[in-house]
C-alpha cells in the first residue's frame, strides 16, 4: 500500500478509484459542446486580423442577409442592453498606471489579433463562419508595440492610441537594507534574463451554451470557466439580472490550467445573445481562437542581482522585471507580482528590492497559466545561485543547503505580503532534507561518472537543480454544503470548480471518510451556482486545501449529528456507535443498527408530528470555512540532460523532483497532478513559444506549430515524497496542481550550463531550442 | 455548399443515415449527426488526436476528413469500445494506472491504441510508444497512458 499521512483513515489517504472515471472512460461525459438543447443556434465571432488598428466602419449587411442567420451583434446592437460596455474586473491594487478594460465588443479601436469585433448566431457554426466572412470592417493601420522592454522606452508608440504610455501598472516589493547589503558583499552576480510562458492549451478549448428558459424568466449558462459563480455575478452586473434569474454551471471541463478562470467578452456576448433571440446559443471556440483570444502567459525580461557573503549566503537581492501584460487587463498584476514573491521564498534573504513595471504590448491580455509567474520567479533566483555558486567556487547543491530556510525556523514569517497584503509565512516544511532526498534519489554525488561515460561516447552530459516553494491555498474560503437524504444518500455541494483533477473524488474521500466509508454512496456537485450559494471556484492550488477544509469540518459536523440523533433512536450513548456503510451501528454489536437513510428519515419531519429526540430537523452541515493565510509547498528539480552538440539537442535523461505538498489524501492523485505539471514545465523549457512577427501578428496558431509535449519527450521522471502537514488546516494538507511545472525551467537550465561548461555558456533565456543553442555553440567556439 | 447529400455512416456497427453538406467534417457528423459525442474535437488541424477513431480498423483523424468520404465505411469510436457492463481492457487499464485526468482527450488515446494493438499485438514498446505521441494530452504528462497501453498490450503478448 502506498505510503499515507492518515495512518487510521479509512478512505484517506488511499488511491480509491476515482469517481469521474466511469463516464469518462466510455465517452459519456458531458462537455460544454455535448451540451445541444433543441432549437439551439450557433455562434460565430469576427475578430481582428490587425495587432492595432482604429475601426471606421462596421457593415453587417450581408451578412445579416446570408440565409440561416438570426443576428448579428456589434456593440452597437448590445450597448442598449448592457450595464457597462466594458469588462471591468481588474483585481484591485494600487500599483496601476492605465486602466485597461476590455469591451464587450471593440467598436473604435482594435488592440490585438483576435480581438473579437462582432458575433453572429445562425443555424449552424458553418453558417456562422461563413456570415462572419462576409462583415466588412474598415480599418486605419496603427503603430504597434511587439515587445515589452521596448513598449517601455521613451518615444515608443503606444499600445492604445488615446494612453499616455504603455506602462500599465508599476510596484515594488522591498525589505532590508540593499544598498548597504550590496556595498559591504563579498560576491555579486547579475543576470540579464528573458523568459517566455505560453499558452494554457486544454486540449478542451473554451466555450458556453446558453439556454433561456421563457417560463421562468431565467438562463442557464453552460459555460467551461473555473470559477462559475464570479461568472454569475459579473454577467448579473453586465446583463443586469438578479441572482435567480441566471445559474452558471461548469460541465466536465476538458483541462482548465488558468485561463479559464477569466471572465471573458464571449461570455457576455453569448449569454445576452440567448436572452434577445430567446433560443439557446452556443459558441465553442476553435483552437485558432484559442491561440488568439484566449488569455496567455508571455515574457518577462529579468534584471537581478545578488549579494553574498564570502560563504555564499546571500545578503540580497535586487533588479528589475519589465512584464508584458498585453492588451487589456484581464485580471490584474498578479502574474508579476506573483513571479517576484516567489523568488525568495525557498532562501532566507535578509534584503530583497525588486520593481515590476508591467507593459501593455498588442497581444493578447495575459493572465494566470499553471505556476502563475512563479516559474518565472524560481528561474530568476536559481539562475543567480548557480551564478553565485561559480563566483564563489562551490558546489551549485552546497550554495542552496546554506541558504534554504531551515526546518528549525518554521513557520517562517517573511516580510513579503501577498496581493491581499497578508504576510507571507511558511508554515512548515523542511527544504534542506527535501533538496538532500531528491539529490540522493538522483545521485547528484554520482554524477561524475556519468558525465565521463557520455564523453567518452561524445555525448555532453549535465546535471542541474533548483528549488520552489510555492503558494497554495489561497482563501479566505471555499463553501462546501452536505446533505444526508431519506435516501440515504450523501449529496456533497461546492463552489469549487472541477477541471479534471479529481476534485469530485477528493471531496469524496473527505466525506466518507466520516460518514461511513462508502465512496459509492457520495454525489458531489461541483461548479454549480444552483448547488451551492457561493463559490470561489478553481485558482492558486487551492482547492484540496479550501474545500477540502469546508468538506471536512461540515463531514465532521455531520457525522456527530448523525451519532447523536441514531443515539437518540436506538438508546445508546452516541460515543458507542460507529457509521459503517451506510449504517450506524453498536460498535462491536454489528447487528444493532439504523441505516443512514432511517436516520435521514426519522429527522425529515411530518407535519402536525414532533421530531425525535432533541436534535432538530434534517441532516445537513455547510461549511465556508475560513483560512487566510496560504499555506506553502516547497520541493526539488533535478535535471541530467544529454545535449548533441552538432545538433544542439536536448535530450532530458532523467528527472527527479522530491516534493512536499503536506498530507496526500490520494496519492495516485498527487502523482498525476505532479507528472502533468512536470510536462508542462518541460514543455515550457524547451519546446512551447507563442511567437509573434514585428508586427504583432502572431506565428504559432496551430499546436504544429507551437509545440507541446509528446509521449516521445517525456523522460524517466522520479518523483520523491516528503510530508510535512501544514498546521494550517485540520488534515495537513497543501495544494498540489502548480507544482510540478514551478522549478523545471530553472533545473534544466543548469543541466545545460553543467553540461556545456567546457563552452562557458549561460543559459539566460526559455524556451531554449536546438536552434538557440547552437547558435550559442558557434559563438562559443568562434564559429 | 449547402447542398445536402444522403450518406450512411456505419457507427459502432449501427447504419445511421444522415444528411451532410460536402464540407461537413466526419467529427461534426458524428457528434451532431450520430449525437455520439464521446469523440472530442480538440484543434480542428489534424494535430492532436482527440477525434482519433477507427475507419475500417485504422485509425484517422475525424477532423480531417469530410463525412461524406466516410459514407458506407465501418467507423468504430469510443462508444462501442465496452460490451455493455464490460469494459475494453484499454478503458479498464486506463482506469487502474490513472491514465485519464480530465478525459477530455482520452477517447481519442483509447482508439488510437486500440487501433495500435489491433494491427500489430506484438507492437514493440519502442514503436506504441512512437504511435502514441500522435495525441496530445495536457494533464497526465503521458507516463501513465503508455502504463496503461502497454500494460494490455504485455496482456496480449502473454
Amino acid at each position: 500500500m502506498t505510503k499515507t499521512g492518515f495512518p487510521d483513515a479509512r478512505v484517506l489517504g488511499q488511491d480509491v478509484p476515482r469517481l469521474e472515471d466511469a463516464k469518462l472512460i466510455r465517452g459519456q461525459g458531458r462537455f460544454v459542446d455535448d451540451i445541444a438543447p433543441p432549437g439551439l443556434l450557433h455562434a460565430a465571432f469576427l475578430r481582428s486580423p490587425h495587432a492595432h488598428a482604429a475601426i471606421t466602419a462596421i457593415d453587417t449587411s450581408q451578412a445579416l442577409a446570408l440565409p440561416g442567420v438570426h443576428a448579428v451583434h456589434t456593440l452597437d446592437d448590445l450597448a442598449p442592453h448592457l450595464a457597462d460596455t466594458r469588462l471591468v474586473v481588474a483585481m484591485p491594487s494600487p500599483s496601476y498606471r492605465l486602466d485597461l478594460h476590455r469591451p464587450v465588443l471593440a467598436r473604435h479601436e482594435v488592440v490585438h489579433v483576435g480581438e473579437p469585433i462582432a458575433c453572429v448566431i445562425a443555424d449552424s457554426r458553418y453558417i456562422a463562419e461563413d456570415a462572419a466572412a462576409l462583415i466588412e470592417v474598415e480599418y486605419d493601420i496603427l503603430p504597434v508595440v511587439t515587445d515589452c522592454e521596448a513598449a517601455l522606452q521613451d518615444g515608443a508608440p503606444t499600445a492604445h492610441r488615446n494612453a499616455a504610455s504603455n506602462l500599465v501598472a508599476e510596484m515594488t516589493i522591498a525589505y532590508g537594507a540593499v544598498e548597504d547589503a550590496f556595498a559591504t558583499a563579498a560576491h555579486r552576480v547579475h543576470e540579464k534574463l528573458w523568459i517566455h510562458r505560453g499558452g494554457s492549451h486544454s486540449m478542451e478549448c473554451r466555450g458556453l451554451v446558453a439556454i433561456p428558459d421563457p417560463v421562468e424568466d431565467r438562463l442557464t449558462v453552460w459555460s467551461s470557466t473555473q470559477m462559475p459563480h464570479a461568472a454569475r455575478r459579473l454577467l448579473c452586473d453586465i446583463i443586469g439580472l438578479h441572482e435567480r434569474q441566471l445559474r452558471v454551471v461548469t460541465p466536465d471541463l476538458g483541462g482548465g490550467f488558468g485561463p479559464k478562470l477569466i471572465f471573458y467578452p464571449e461570455d457576455v456576448v453569448i449569454t445576452l445573445a440567448a436572452r434577445l433571440l430567446a433560443r439557446p446559443v452556443k459558441w465553442i471556440e476553435d483552437r485558432r481562437e484559442h491561440f488568439i483570444s484566449t488569455t496567455q502567459e508571455r515574457d518577462q525580461a529579468w534584471d537581478v542581482e545578488m549579494a553574498t557573503d564570502a560563504e555564499g549566503r546571500i545578503q540580497a537581492v535586487r533588479g528589475v522585471l519589465i512584464h508584458d501584460h498585453g492588451a487589456w487587463t484581464a485580471r490584474g498584476v498578479n502574474v508579476p507580482q506573483g513571479a517576484v514573491s516567489a523568488m525568495p521564498l525557498a532562501y532566507v534573504v535578509p534584503a530583497f528590492r525588486m520593481q515590476i513595471r508591467a507593459a501593455a504590448t498588442n497581444k493578447v491580455p495575459v493572465t494566470p497559466v499553471r505556476g502563475a509567474g512563479q516559474p518565472q520567479g524560481v528561474f530568476a533566483m536559481e539562475r543567480l545561485l548557480d551564478a553565485a555558486a561559480r563566483a564563489i567556487g562551490i558546489d551549485r547543491a552546497e550554495i542552496r543547503r546554506r541558504n534554504l530556510v531551515p526546518a528549525d525556523r518554521m513557520p517562517y514569517e517573511t516580510p513579503i505580503r501577498t496581493r491581499g497584503g497578508l504576510p507571507v509565512t511558511l508554515d512548515s516544511g523542511d527544504y534542506p532534507a527535501c533538496q538532500a532526498m531528491t539529490l540522493q534519489g538522483a545521485d547528484w554525488a554520482g554524477f561524475e561518472a556519468r558525465r565521463a561515460t557520455a564523453r567518452a561516447a561524445g555525448r555532453y552530459r549535465g546535471i542541474g537543480l533548483a528549488n520552489y516553494v510555492e503558494a497554495t491555498g489561497r482563501g479566505p474560503f471555499e463553501h462546501v454544503s452536505i446533505r444526508i437524504e431519506p435516501s440515504g444518500r450523501i449529496f456533497v455541494a461546492t463552489g469549487a470548480a472541477a477541471m479534471g483533477q479529481g476534485t469530485a473524488t477528493m471531496l469524496a474521500q473527505i466525506v466518507a471518510e466520516q460518514l461511513g466509508a462508502d465512496m459509492s454512496n457520495v454525489v458531489v456537485t461541483t461548479g454549480d451556482t444552483e448547488a451551492a450559494p457561493t463559490g470561489l471556484g478553481g485558482s492558486n492550488s487551492r482547492q484540496a486545501v479550501m474545500a477540502g477544509s469546508s468538506a471536512h469540518a461540515a463531514a465532521t459536523r455531520l457525522r456527530d449529528r448523525v451519532l447523536d440523533i441514531a443515539g437518540e433512536l436506538m438508546e445508546v450513548a452516541p460515543a458507542d456507535l460507529e457509521i459503517v456503510g451506510r449504517a450506524v451501528q453498536l460498535k462491536g454489536v454489528p447487528q444493532m443498527r439504523r441505516t443512514l437513510a432511517e436516520i435521514a428519515r426519522a429527522v425529515a419531519g411530518q407535519a402536525g408530528f414532533v421530531l425525535p429526540g432533541q436534535s432538530g430537523p434534517g441532516l445537513a452541515a455547510a461549511e465556508e470555512l475560513v483560512i487566510d493565510a496560504m499555506t506553502y509547498a516547497n520541493g526539488t528539480a533535478v535535471a541530467e540532460v544529454e545535449i548533441d552538440i552538432e545538433t544542439g539537442e536536448i535530450a532530458v535523461a532523467h528527472l527527479v523532483f522530491g516534493h512536499d505538498c503536506g498530507r496526500a489524501m490520494h496519492p495516485r492523485l498527487v502523482e498525476g497532478q505532479l507528472m502533468g505539471g512536470i510536462a508542462h514545465g518541460l514543455g515550457n523549457a524547451l519546446f512551447e513559444f507563442m511567437a509573434y512577427d514585428d508586427t504583432a501578428q502572431p506565428l504559432t496558431t496551430t499546436l504544429a506549430e507551437y509545440l507541446l509535449m509528446t509521449a516521445t519527450e517525456m523522460p524517466r521522471v522520479t518523483i520523491l515524497h516528503m510530508e510535512s502537514p501544514s498546521p494550517l488546516n485540520a488534515l495537513g494538507i497543501k495544494g498540489v496542481g502548480e507544482a510540478g511545472v514551478i522549478p523545471i525551467g530553472a533545473a534544466v537550465a543548469s543541466a545545460i550550463d553543467d553540461a556545456l561548461s567546457d563552452f562557458a555558456i549561460k543559459i539566460d533565456r526559455l524556451p531554449i531550442s536546438p536552434v538557440d543553442l547552437l547558435a550559442r555553440l558557434d559563438q562559443a567556439v568562434g564559429g | 455548399m449547402t447542398q445536402h447529400h444522403s450518406i450512411t455512416l456505419h457507427l459502432n456497427g449501427t447504419a445511421h443515415a444522415v444528411s451532410v453538406e460536402p464540407r461537413h467534417t466526419l467529427v461534426d457528423v458524428i457528434r451532431e449527426g450520430c449525437g455520439a459525442t464521446g469523440t472530442h474535437t480538440g484543434c480542428e488541424h489534424g494535430v492532436c488526436g482527440s477525434c482519433t477513431v477507427l475507419l475500417d480498423g485504422e485509425p484517422i483523424r475525424a477532423c480531417l476528413m469530410f463525412a461524406i468520404q466516410a459514407d458506407g465505411r465501418q467507423i468504430r469510436t469510443v462508444e462501442g469500445l465496452a460490451h455493455g457492463t464490460i469494459l475494453h481492457r484499454l478503458q479498464q487499464a486506463f482506469i487502474d494506472h490513472h491514465a485519464l485526468q480530465c478525459g477530455y482527450c482520452t477517447p481519442g488515446f483509447l482508439m488510437l491504441a486500440a487501433g495500435l494493438l489491433e494491427a500489430d499485438p506484438n507492437i514493440s514498446d519502442d514503436a506504441l510508444q512512437d504511435g502514441l505521441s500522435a495525441n496530445l494530452c495536457r494533464c497526465t504528462g503521458y507516463v501513465n497512458i503508455l502504463r496503461a497501453v502497454r500494460a494490455v498490450a504485455a496482456e496480449l503478448r502473454a
